[in-house]
């Protein structure tokens, strides 16, 4: 899947995520800042890179803002954020 | 006579302020106080350096004493409670000794048994005369009770009164007598109303707050102490005042009558004294101005001192006579320890205040929290500071479920046959965290930047800085 255009999803509240992707020319670029960094940063990042991977998405720049997101909402944040970018069908 | 002085710069010198001295405030104004800043500015300003403050509570508005304590002006700083503002800086390590954090009634006992004896002490007061017979029940910056400043007016060296509303000699309805006063200083303000106290304090409309307040207040009317006579005290946050709500409801349909209300006194306290709940309210501070009112006309509404509220070392504290507190955690772990002081990263937000007080005296003492808080489980295997230590904490009400501590073999009998949802906390744990995942430890810096002295004057834990 490529990434047509810059798009975002979700929002800064408590327990929420705010995903903003943008096309990007040399493979996966992603900025994550996270207030539950020091507890999780490599459960969220393995996550969003799994629904990046379920897209086939190569080139993406991609930045995270956690509130402190459960899995299931940063996959679904991701996920519309790139079908926002105009990739697939939604 | 009159013990008016012009500033506080000349009342400084009065004092005879030396470098190594202590000096102390009271947290009555809380987030709305002026005095800690004006008064530590003017200490900077006169070139004075190693000063030690005693502040029952530093709020963000205190920002301005971080600068003091890069400049070496305060070096050492004694607090019962300190707001993430102050607090995130004393975390990264900026000062050389570590913060000593006491609880609101060790406070006064150490003051009063001359292990931490004031130099100057300087109130902040909503109403003097000009001889210092002083309250916060009047003026602009009303306050309600002064209950924090006694031991300080009572012991301390030299007794400055600082307020915004001069009025004549004598002020009758007077809290602080002018027998402890030496001097008195005539501000412009002294404080903004707005931080002082909220104009309301709003029930929480969450329904995980209400569903919360709802156990609560089950477990209260089941534990067997709930009869003529009872005693409460709950804190400001929405689900406690939801719990005072309920249970304001569930006193009258049942026609008991409480003796007395205790607090960190809000509206829905004030409302159950007047619907007849309690006999009287114990008042040590005041969160609203309906609770600033009803002191201040209702003979029933009593103003106590921190020391009568609380301390270990009185012939008798009202913390004894409690029934049931309810209280707040920002990490409980599977032996009951609850964390107030810091949160879930090591950053100081916080402090003991009355918690480890009251869990220590009341018959039954509840924690109320949501079981998680963005992808962070309230429940640990470890806090990472005990403020209040678990052998004092009876229950923990959460949205999920219920968790008595194992040495309440009574209330968990007593609570099962009413069916509640009990449930042991090790698989309350297990519930959260298949919702947050299992979080990585935090790991924290060598340094200690706070000790955690309870109410027994023992250091039951140091808080350590955090790694930037």
């Amino acid at each position: 899947m490529e990434i047509k255009n810059k798009a975002a999803a979700g929002t800064l509240e408590s327990s929420d995520i705010y995903v903003v992707v943008e096309p990007n020319e040399n493979g996966i670029d992603l900025h994550l800042e996270s207030i539950v960094y020091n507890q999780f940063n490599e459960e969220i990042e393995k996550a969003v890179r799994d629904v990046l991977n379920d897209f086939n998405v190569e080139n993406i720049k991609i930045q995270l803002k956690d509130r402190g997101a459960v899995e299931c909402a940063i996959r679904a944040r991701v996920e519309t954020a790139l079908k926002r970018a105009g990739g697939v069908n939604s | 006579m009159s013990k008016v002085v012009n500033t506080l710069k000349e009342v400084i010198k009065l004092c005879g302020l030396k470098e190594g001295m202590r000096v102390s405030f009271h947290h009555h104004l809380r987030n709305g106080d002026h005095v800690i800043n004006m008064v530590l500015d003017e200490i900077a300003d006169m070139g004075y350096k190693d000063i030690t403050v005693n502040a029952s509570s530093v709020f963000d508005i205190h920002a301005p004493i971080v600068n003091h304590i890069r400049n070496n002006v305060v070096t050492a700083l004694e607090v019962n409670y300190m707001g993430a503002v102050v607090g995130r800086e004393i975390s990264k390590g900026i000062m050389n000794k570590p913060v000593d954090f006491r609880s609101h009634g060790g406070r006064p006992s150490d003051i009063e048994s001359g292990k931490t004896p004031i130099d100057i002490a300087f109130i902040a007061a909503p109403t003097s005369d000009n001889m210092g017979n002083c309250t916060g029940k009047y003026g602009a910056s009303a306050c309600g009770s002064l209950g924090y400043a006694f031991a300080d007016a009572m012991y301390a060296k030299k007794v400055v009164v600082i307020t915004d509303n001069l009025v004549d000699y004598p002020l009758y309805d007077f809290s602080i007598s002018e027998t402890y006063v030496d001097y008195v200083v005539s501000v412009d303000k002294i404080g903004d109303p707005t931080g002082i106290v909220s104009g309301t304090t709003k029930i929480t409309r969450d329904p995980v707050g209400l569903m919360m307040a709802s156990y609560a207040t089950k477990v209260i009317q089941h534990s067997g102490l709930l009869q003529n006579g009872f005693s409460f005290q709950t804190g400001a946050g929405g689900a406690s005042l939801a719990v005072a709500k309920y249970l304001k409801e569930l006193m009258l349909k049942e026609n008991i009558r409480g003796s007395f209300g205790m607090g960190g006194i809000t509206g829905y306290l004030v409302d159950m004294l007047e619907a007849g709940c309690f006999e009287t309210l114990m008042d040590v501070q005041c969160f609203d101005l309906k609770a600033v009112e009803s002191i201040r006309e209702n003979k029933r509404h009593r103003e106590v001192t921190a020391s009568h509220y609380a301390s270990p070392t009185v012939k008798s504290a009202i913390v004894n006579n409690l029934d049931v507190v309810i209280l707040g955690a920002t990490q409980i772990d599977t032996n009951f320890n609850v964390n107030v002081h810091t949160d879930s990263n090591g950053y100081i937000m916080g402090g003991s205040g009355g918690h480890s007080d009251t869990a220590a005296g009341a018959k039954l003492t509840m924690i109320v929290a949501p079981l998680t808080r963005a992808r962070l489980s309230l429940i640990t295997d470890r806090v990472l500071c005990i403020s209040t230590p678990g052998k004092t904490v009876d229950v923990l009400v959460t949205q999920r479920g219920i968790a008595v501590n194992p040495l309440r073999d009574d209330l968990i009998a007593r609570l099962k046959e009413a069916k509640l949802p009990i449930i042991d906390i090790n698989e309350l744990k297990n519930i959260a965290e298949k919702i947050t995942g299992i979080p990585n430890d935090v790991k924290l810096g060598d340094k200690v930047v706070g000790n955690v002295i309870y109410r027994d004057g023992t250091v039951i834990d140091k808080i350590r800085s955090v790694v930037v």
